[in-house]
């Protein structure tokens, strides 16, 4: 019998329970009390704090650092939670290394910045295991508004209108609210059954209603949500995922990355979730490097992501490449997909080597064929506009101003199916928060 | 290389690091530790007359840190030795005889009256120490019993004591002074008029470390209750640095000896007490907080800088800074200095922006992309900009030289002299010529 790390084709349990347990541990556990006064006390206060600006929610970093060198985490989280109310996911998966930290001055001094994400976790989670969120509502106002996807961006503008009074009821789509929290983002950086947690957390505030299985156009319109709600707002993130247009992409074997991160993040028995021997994964962003690392982490042999550009040009950032690097994942590129080669079922890809010139990116006349028997597409998603929307559009997303008003009155956007974010968590909350904010002056106008 | 041989009052060690008397002197055991490290010389912890004292059975210390838990003074509430008498003269003997080369200077503090000090100054002679240093400065305890600082703080009693004890012994008498006063020329004054060979300074500083918030306890606790106690370590340096040039520049006081106590943490802080005029120095805290170890930095440190700065021997750096201790009145007021900031060493925190908007003279811009810069217009060089960067000499003060305008003044600076007591604004000044 082969060893199951050499099972060819797709198959689960390709490690022990007991190196997959160890592998999905959480990867970057919270400080302890010495390591946050520790990290704490690095801190300058700075005027005008560039980790603030540099911050889409912009929490008051200084402040919840000071706070916590003082021996109040509590107060810290409420000063990072009164602007993210999602900061405990945002301290998980920011991509601190091109935000808060990337900006902190003693990155210039040192090369080392504050440890701004691990410090806000430390914060947040001693509020949370504390007890409930710190926020109570205004009196009723008897206002109601719909807000359709229970992702960062609707949770967010949920929690920030519940807040001042107003009567929320969420429509989501899965069978669970987080959106990408609960369906993307890699397990090892949010273990524990965390963003479930979170959710339950920030609902505790009262006056959010939320339906599951609810999505716009299958039985929900939004012309019918206007005529119920006082206000709506959209939150629905990306729907559609792009395709390779490379021939072979219907084999099976091929597979939109997104996909196998929600299947991952659902999974009760990873040892039980089959992944390929080898691995091909195509693109350059953060969900290419979570789906090519986890399927290291199943135990896939030899995983490859394959971008069409430079590295420089990946959107993932360069400390998330080097965390699939660390975990083993091979990283190639300027070189594009022609086909997917085999009989039957995945068996290898075949790509164009690529080169940058004047007119963009060409091909440079030669190919090589990777052997694969998983192929994970993770080339981008777009959105997919429901049924009966008749917004206005800007690049293949919803048109917004800066609050999140939509071209339609009364209906608001934010998140990854608004123009303008950068598919971010943290700009998804704050997106929510402000339309929430917009709304908010809108009913009481 | 730079000879750290040091001869304080006749009492000769092989380099001035001595440790104070306190806790690292308490027993043969820990000064033998401490001069295997390499300690020049150690004043004994405190004798008294039996029956010895007690101490208290909960925490005898507070502290207060800086970042990381840096611990920037401590404060005790520990009593003089709480030894037998004869078991301590026994164990000074014995160390003395096996360390010949080391300092040993017994402190000393027994009730104010003359038969005890006529007492107890035999017994430590018999020892064969080298000295002893009359405690005239724990500000804890003992003083509410009229011992140390309770003597310190009456001039009188320390001449008085002084001269008891300069009639009844062959061996140096330093007086140990106490800060908790409002001029420290007075008992260095009564010191002298008593006969005293020489002054340490500062014992600790009266002081309350911090309060228990759960139940308004002040630290160190014992048992709900707290004392107040005495401060030290870095955080009093400043205050024992004015202190000693307080007296060494004190006309009366000319050419008493000091042996300088107060936060001396590293070489450097050594070489300041000795500038400002400290024949050598004694360290407590240092020793505390980081082990005995820390007097090999401060021996190859001192070295090295006299070294590099070809001072043979202790003697060519001891109060060579006195002369520029002055009064304020005789301060330059030509001397006209502006904030410059490297904008390459710039880190872009924008804390000499804070401090200078909110607290001072608006006289830094904070311009498009976090770029700092000096208005001279505005900056009066007060140096707070220079004190709260986090990087050294990013921000430096520049002397505009003579011939120049001061674009805040709008007058020409002069490398002329020119001071408060001739100046037009001083109701008392001294008429030009």
């Amino acid at each position: 019998m082969t060893a199951p790390l050499l099972t060819p084709g797709i198959a689960a349990g390709r490690l022990p329970s007991e190196a997959i347990t160890r592998n999905f541990a959480d990867a970057h556990p919270r400080l302890g009390a010495h390591e946050a006064v520790v990290a704490a006390d690095r801190c300058y206060f700075c005027h005008d704090a560039p980790c603030v600006t540099a911050c889409p929610t912009a929490i008051d970093i200084p402040l919840f650092i000071r706070q916590i060198q003082t021996g109040l985490p509590e107060a810290a989280a409420r000063t990072i939670l009164s602007q993210n109310i999602l900061g405990g996911m945002c301290a998980r998966v920011c991509p601190t290394e091109t935000l808060c930290e990337g900006a902190c001055v003693r990155e210039a001094a040192e090369g080392q910045p504050v440890e701004i994400g691990r410090l806000q976790r430390y914060a947040t989670d001693a509020l949370m295991a504390a007890g409930p969120q710190p926020f109570a509502r205004a009196p009723q106002t008897g206002r109601r508004v719909a807000v359709v996807g229970a992702g960062p961006a609707g949770l967010a503008c949920a929690h920030r209108l519940a807040t001042h009074g107003h009567d929320v009821t969420i429509f989501e789509a899965r069978p669970k609210p987080g959106g990408l929290n609960e369906y993307g983002i890699a397990a090892y950086k949010t273990p524990g059954g965390f963003a479930q947690a979170e959710v339950d957390w920030l609902l505790a505030i009262g006056g959010i209603t939320v339906e599951t299985g609810r999505a716009l156009g299958a039985g929900l319109t939004l012309d019918e949500l206007r005529e119920g709600f006082d206000a709506v707002f959209l939150g629905v993130g990306l729907g559609a995922v792009n395709a390779l247009g490379a021939e072979g992409e219907g084999l099976p074997g091929v597979r939109d990355a997104v996909e196998f991160i929600a299947e991952l993040r659902q999974s009760d028995d990873l040892s039980a979730l089959p992944v390929g021997r080898r691995v091909v994964v195509i693109g350059g962003g953060m969900t290419a490097v979570d789906a090519a690392a986890q399927s290291r982490l199943l135990g896939a042999e030899d995983v490859t992501i394959v971008y069409r550009r430079g590295r420089e040009r990946m959107s993932a950032s360069l400390w998330e490449q080097e965390q699939a690097l660390a975990r083993g994942v091979t990283i190639r590129c300027n070189a594009r997909p022609l086909r997917v080669v085999g009989e039957g079922a995945a068996r290898g890809v075949e790509f164009a080597y690529t080169e940058e010139g004047p007119d963009g990116l060409r091909d440079a006349g030669e190919t090589f064929t990777l052997p694969a028997d998983q192929v994970f597409k993770a080339i981008g998603q777009c959105f997919a506009p429901g049924a009966g929307m008749s917004l206005e559009m800007a690049g293949g997303k919803i048109a917004v101003d800066a609050v999140g008003r939509t071209s339609v009155a009364g209906v608001w956007a934010g998140g990854d199916c608004a123009a303008g974010g950068d598919d971010l968590t943290v700009t998804a909350v704050a997106q929510g928060r402000d339309a929430a904010e917009s709304i908010h002056g809108a009913l009481a106008g | 290389m730079a000879d750290l041989r040091s001869e304080f009052v006749g009492i000769r060690s092989p380099n001035p690091f001595w440790l104070a008397s306190a806790p690292p002197t308490d027993k043969k055991i820990n000064v033998e530790r401490a001069f295997r490290a390499g300690w020049g010389g150690v004043v004994w912890k405190t004798l008294g007359l039996d029956p010895h004292c007690v101490n208290v059975n909960g925490p005898r210390y507070g502290v207060v840190y800086g970042a990381d838990r840096r611990v920037l003074g401590l404060n005790n509430i520990e009593l003089i030795t709480d030894r037998p008498l004869d078991v301590n003269l026994r164990e000074i003997k014995e160390v003395k005889r096996d360390w010949p080369d080391r300092a040993m200077v017994v402190s000393l503090m027994v009730p104010c009256d003359e038969a005890s000090w006529k007492t107890i100054l035999p017994m430590v002679e018999e020892t064969g120490a080298d000295g002893v240093e009359l405690n005239f400065g724990c500000p804890h305890g003992m003083s509410e019993r009229g011992m140390g600082s309770a003597v310190g703080q009456v001039p009188e009693y320390i001449e008085m004591v002084a001269r008891w004890c300069k009639q009844s012994t062959r061996m140096p008498v330093i007086v140990k002074l106490t800060p908790n006063v409002t001029d420290i020329r007075q008992p260095a004054r009564a010191a002298l008029k008593g006969g005293a060979d020489a002054v340490s300074l500062i014992n600790t500083v009266n002081s309350i470390t911090s309060v228990n918030l759960d139940d308004f306890s002040p630290e160190p606790s014992i048992d709900g209750k707290g004392s107040h106690g005495g401060y030290c370590g870095p955080a009093v340096k400043p205050i024992a640095l004015n202190m000693v040039a307080e007296i060494a520049r004190d006309a009366e006081l000319a050419g008493l000896p000091i042996s300088g106590i107060g936060g001396v943490t590293t070489w450097r802080d050594a070489a300041e007490f000795m500038a400002l005029g400290a024949g050598n120095v004694q360290v407590c805290t240092a020793a505390m907080t980081y082990g005995f170890k820390v007097v090999q930095e401060m021996i190859s440190g001192l070295e090295t800088w006299m070294d590099a700065k070809s001072h043979a021997r202790l003697a060519d750096i001891v109060g060579r800074a006195v002369p520029n201790v002055t009064d304020w009145k005789h301060l330059n007021l030509n001397y006209v200095t502006k904030a410059r900031i490297d904008q390459d060493a710039c880190i872009k925190c924008g804390r000499c922006f804070a401090a200078c908007e909110d607290t001072s003279h608006q006289a830094i811009w904070m311009k498009p992309g976090r770029v700092f810069e000096v208005n001279d217009a505005e900056c009066v060089a007060c140096n707070l900009c220079v004190d709260v960067c986090p990087v050294a000499d990013c921000i430096t003060m520049e002397r505009l030289p003579a011939g120049a305008v001061d674009p805040r003044t709008g007058r020409t600076v002069s490398d002329d002299h020119a001071d408060w007591t001739t100046h037009p604004n001083n109701p008392s000044r001294v008429a030009a010529e």
